[in-house]
């Protein structure tokens, strides 16, 4: 982050307007990345097929696409955690070759500790990079600040409702002050209004805090409600079919006809590739 | 306060009919003794304190041999779950043991270590032990991918990820192991201590026989049963509350 040949060091002030933000330097830089797995019975699936994007420093992007088309194989790339077939994946222009604190992900079961309380399940991170006791707690509850929830520092996982996990998830994650934060279909699980909610806040959160934030949904809506750009992935194996910037005001509202128009645009494509995943479906049933 | 009323009433209920079938007289005082004979054995046996010193002694042999156990069973557990030639092999060997009573060991122990306290040692071990690594093993295998997971990718790994994840995260599960280790070390102490002039519980109860004193029998069943009902209950029982109740589910076995 502090190479000094970083050209993002250097530059004039009107490069920090979003206008510009395509012509800053890449947080993240996927380069022809594909996944194959091998299957039992010898013969390997492709799940990702030359992917190529970037994701700019400071954007929210989401990515969408049809149930199989490797979305979460994807996340798990660009998060470290797992390692491509081939092509390669830059953070600030170092490659990825494994997972780091740098990159954080927020899983769609969070993986809270229930051992914990919830300030001790924000200050995890911060514990493992071996920040010392009272600097941590300070952090972490500016990060319970930050989501709303320093009353319930000392609660037990169990004793959050849906909504507040999230938020506990979220705090977790950021309190680590990772230079990507992926989240892989958070909300997917939660009922309508907690969803609203959990949308209004994450969006408050990242522009409070300038994150980063890579997105992973099959809610075209959702994508349409909180992405800079959102990002198509074809049905199996899985390509970037195309990308849609989405110049809407924010905050946004998911009632907004503007931000209807835009997911319209986005299903119709997306419709095309749930067609292919339904034909493929019906053909494998055939064959049963 | 109902239920323990209940309890009351059934409690009495039961000593009504032994007192009414002792009444009976069908058998002979020194084969059906009365409640209050039982009584009057534990009594005296307090007062010349030989239940005390059995007690002693039977609970320094459980806190050896079970400490022994935890011990051995953790590191063993832990061992079998990471790595999977282990598994294959002694975690499988674990199992089949496992289905072995404890008193079986005793002719063995026997032999190798004559009659004496390192052959009842050896009993309570290996009747505890394999309960205690059994239940670590599925533990640890047990620990949701997600914990592990989220650990890493917050910066744990190697043994801070052990530390601060993989142990608390499969806690429920040592605890349950370790009662239930607790129930066989109990089990195979006592029968252990049966076997020669051991001045433990079980001895004392062998004595009894030997003297022909059924209340003395009956006393000393009733200490045993007290015992092992107070380690369980108002130890284990209120760990595994605490336990539950922070994790806020009920582990499933």
């Amino acid at each position: 982050m502090n190479d000094p040949s970083d050209i993002s060091r250097m530059k004039p002030a009107a490069f920090e307007l979003p206008q510009f933000a395509e012509l800053r330097a890449p947080k993240l830089r996927v380069a022809g990345v594909s996944r194959k797995f091998d299957t039992p019975n010898g013969s390997s699936v492709t799940a990702l097929e030359h992917i190529s994007f970037e994701v700019r420093p400071g954007e929210l992007l989401c990515i969408v696409g049809p149930s199989g088309c490797g979305k979460s194989t994807l996340l798990s790339l660009m998060a470290g955690l797992d390692k491509p077939s081939a092509g390669e994946i830059f953070l600030d222009g170092h490659r990825v070759d494994g997972p780091g604190t740098g990159l954080s992900v927020i899983f769609q079961e969070l993986g809270l500790f229930p051992w914990l309380t919830v300030l001790q399940n924000v200050e995890f991170g911060l514990k493992m990079k071996g920040m010392e006791r009272a600097e941590r707690r300070k952090r972490a509850m500016e990060f319970l600040r930050l989501v709303h929830l320093s009353a319930f520092e000392s609660s037990y996982i169990h004793q959050l409702s849906g909504g507040m996990k999230q938020r506990v998830a979220l705090a977790r994650s950021l309190a680590t002050a990772p230079d990507v934060l992926f989240m892989d279909e958070p909300f997917a699980a939660l009922d309508a209004q907690t969803r609203d909610l959990m949308h209004e806040e994450l969006e408050r959160v990242w522009k409070e805090t300038g994150q980063t934030i890579v997105f992973v949904t099959h809610n075209v809506r959702e994508a349409a409600r909180l992405g800079d750009r959102i990002m198509l992935l074809t049905f199996r194996p899985g390509r970037v079919k195309s990308v849609f910037p989405v110049i809407l005001e924010r905050p946004r509202h998911l009632e907004d006809a503007d931000l209807a128009m835009t997911a319209r645009e986005v299903l119709a494509q997306l419709k095309e590739e749930i067609n292919k995943a339904v034909e493929e479906e019906y053909r494998h049933a055939a064959k049963d | 306060m109902r239920r323990r009323i209940e309890k009351l009433i059934v409690f009495f209920c039961l000593f009504a009919v032994w007192q009414i079938i002792y009444r009976l007289e069908i058998w002979p005082p020194y084969l059906f003794p009365s409640p209050s004979d039982v009584f009057e054995a534990l009594r005296a046996g307090f007062s010349d304190r030989t239940f005390l010193i059995g007690m002693g002694i039977s609970m320094r042999r459980i806190a050896i041999g079970y400490g022994i156990s935890i011990v051995l069973g953790l590191l063993l557990g832990l061992l079998i779950a990471m790595n999977d030639f282990l598994e294959n092999t002694i975690g499988s060997l674990v199992l089949s043991l496992q289905s072995l009573p404890s008193i079986c060991w005793l002719p063995l122990a026997v032999l190798w270590f004559g009659l004496s306290e390192n052959a009842i040692l050896f009993v309570v071990i290996m009747g505890s032990l394999l309960a205690v690594t059994i239940n670590t093993e599925s533990g640890v295998r047990n620990v949701p991918k997600i914990y592990m997971l989220a650990g890493r990718n917050l910066g744990a790994n190697g043994s801070r990820l052990f530390l601060h994840v993989l142990l608390p995260a499969s806690l429920p599960y040592l605890i349950s192991g370790l009662k239930q280790g607790w129930a066989f070390a109990w089990r195979s102490l006592i029968s252990g201590e049966m076997i020669f002039v051991s001045l433990g519980l079980g001895h004392l109860l062998m004595m009894g026989r030997d003297l022909n004193d059924m209340s003395q029998v009956l006393a000393v069943m009733g200490l045993i049963m007290f015992l092992g009902y107070v380690v369980d209950r108002v130890f284990f029982v209120n760990v595994e509350r605490h336990i539950r109740s922070r994790w806020g589910f009920a582990p499933t076995s």
